[in-house]
């Protein structure tokens, strides 16, 4: 059993004389669900791109342990192949066809669209669209899930739904998630641990970690409550809340 | 809202796109041949819808018609197939590699820039008259924006799609067939249907001056037999052909892998 899927030791990433992130140290179990927020410019993609080894750090080391796979904002699945072609993606390494199919068909019914498994990706609506990336991210082997801003280019209602199908996809399919997000109710919803970042130079503000069952309620008191936490660390609510009358 | 739907569902509709174009088509000859029955022009020069007919049959009877769009078509396909075979894959050299490109492209726009009728007298210097001057300026008029259409579609392709690809393992040529490749075609078969009405623009000129046969030459023929009815004759062969092949290109479009390019 490894210890750590992730381990970020001071890391910092300039680019010129600007400083985007700094000194960010961070260790990610195996199975833990973690979610990093923060408000705009505070280097939440540079930490992605970090992670996912598409950039290096100006300083520190990454150290990282398994598979990944990445969840890209929208448009990320290949407009010229169809829903099943886009998840046989995630199946390139099984060398049976007859396998594959098997998995494949797996994955469409786990996400209930079966009945568009021939259908390309415009012809789906957003949602659609982003439950056939998380079905082709997570068929097959992997052991890590990155995340960036998977459903912010859906409207609130289908992003709550989003939220509880994610859950349900990663109790089947168990994976190392980090979700990286500037939606705070979001990441209080799914995460186990949420890290919040300061404004550029992104430092780590704070950490706080959820204990209650995913998938929580919006409205769930330890919700709404880290909610509340995150928007104090970020100077948008104060510790008295606002609007109580005594 | 009601505006839109309208003109979607009359675009739907069989009258609106075969009976409208024809009943314009139909009136524009009526009004032509009487404008020529008004005798507001010379005959010699203004020749009837009859006229046009009487040539068009006379033309096609003694088969000199079918041999010259059959020469016309095949100096447009030899020439336009040699440039889409070269320009494509050289467009894509260009795209992938910044240094070619930086090297090539100035050369690359210049020759497109430069109009193909200007190679003329060197077309028939170098290959006299005939087939190969013809398939040279055809060449010539398709191979260079072939190669910036392409060299462009391969550097806008959204960088997501190679991030994604790097994810999930594509290299080498699997990412050049599986990723690139895919990626550009709808705009690979937009650049081919404006190069191919290109061409076949071009091909009468060439003709014109570099050939012995073709529809470019009918018309040259006729004005020199002072023919006008021949030259419309050959005017509306060429329209026709060329809205043709537009036609045929178009299906291309109807893939439902390349879809996606023009939807949106």
């Amino acid at each position: 059993m490894i210890a750590e899927r992730f381990r970020l030791d001071t890391v910092s990433r300039a680019f010129g004389a600007v400083d985007v992130l700094e000194t960010v140290s961070l260790s990610i179990r195996p199975g833990e669900f973690l979610a990093v927020v923060g408000p705009s410019g505070c280097g939440k993609t540079t930490l992605l791109n970090l992670l996912s080894g598409f950039d290096r750090p100006t300083t520190g080391t990454i150290a990282r342990n398994g598979a990944l796979r990445m969840i890209h904002q929208q448009d990320g699945l290949f407009p010229w192949l169809t829903a099943a072609q886009n998840i046989n993606m995630g199946l390139r390494h099984v060398q049976d066809p007859e396998q594959r199919a098997l998995q494949r068909n797996d994955m469409l019914k786990l996400i209930g669209l079966e009945d568009f498994a021939e259908h390309y990706p415009h012809q789906l609506s957003g949602g659609m669209r982003q439950r056939v990336e998380l079905a082709r991210a997570l068929a097959g082997e992997s052991d890590i899930l990155l995340m960036d801003e998977p459903f912010s280019a859906l409207d609130y209602i289908t992003r709550l739904r989003m939220r509880r199908e994610l859950a349900r996809l990663l109790h089947e399919r168990p994976r190392t998630v980090v979700l990286v997000t500037h939606d705070i109710e979001e990441a209080a919803q799914l995460a186990d641990r949420v890290v919040v970042l300061s404004s550029r130079p992104g430092r780590v503000l704070s950490e706080l970690t959820l204990t209650s069952p995913r998938p929580r309620d919006a409205t769930h008191p330890e919700v709404v409550g880290t909610m509340h936490t995150v928007l104090v660390e970020l100077g948008l609510e104060s510790r008295v809340p606002n609007g109580a009358t005594s | 809202m009601g505006a839109p739907a309208q003109d979607a569902s009359a675009a739907r509709s069989g009258y609106a796109r075969y009976f409208l174009p024809l009943l314009v088509m139909l009136g524009a000859t009526l009004l032509w041949e009487a404008l020529s029955r008004a005798g507001m022009f010379p005959a010699s020069a203004f020749p009837s819808p009859t006229d046009v007919w009487r040539g068009f049959v006379e033309k096609a009877r003694h088969g000199s018609l079918l041999d010259d769009i059959v020469a016309s078509l095949f100096r447009v396909t030899s020439g336009f197939g040699l440039a889409a075979v070269l320009g494509i894959p050289i467009g894509l050299w260009l795209g992938l590699r910044v240094r070619v490109r930086l090297a090539l492209l100035p050369v690359v726009n210049f020759f497109r820039s430069l109009s193909p009728l200007a190679w003329i007298p060197f077309a028939i210097l170098w290959f006299g008259i005939g087939d190969v001057p013809s398939i040279f300026l055809i060449f010539m008029t398709a191979f260079f924006p072939l190669v910036l259409a392409t060299s462009v579609a391969v550097s806008n392709v959204p960088s997501v799609y190679f991030r994604v690809a790097q994810n999930y393992d594509f290299k080498g040529v699997e990412f050049l067939t599986q990723v690139t490749l895919p990626a550009i075609v709808p705009q690979v078969i937009t650049a081919l249907r404006v190069t191919a009405g290109l061409s076949w623009v071009v091909v009468v000129a060439a003709e014109m001056i570099a050939g012995r046969d073709g529809l470019g030459f009918l018309i040259w023929d006729a004005r020199n037999q002072l023919r006008p009815d021949l030259v419309v004759v050959g005017m509306v062969t060429i329209g026709c052909i060329g809205v043709v092949i537009d036609r045929l290109l178009v299906q291309l479009t109807r893939f439902p892998s390349v879809r996606w390019g023009y939807d949106r």
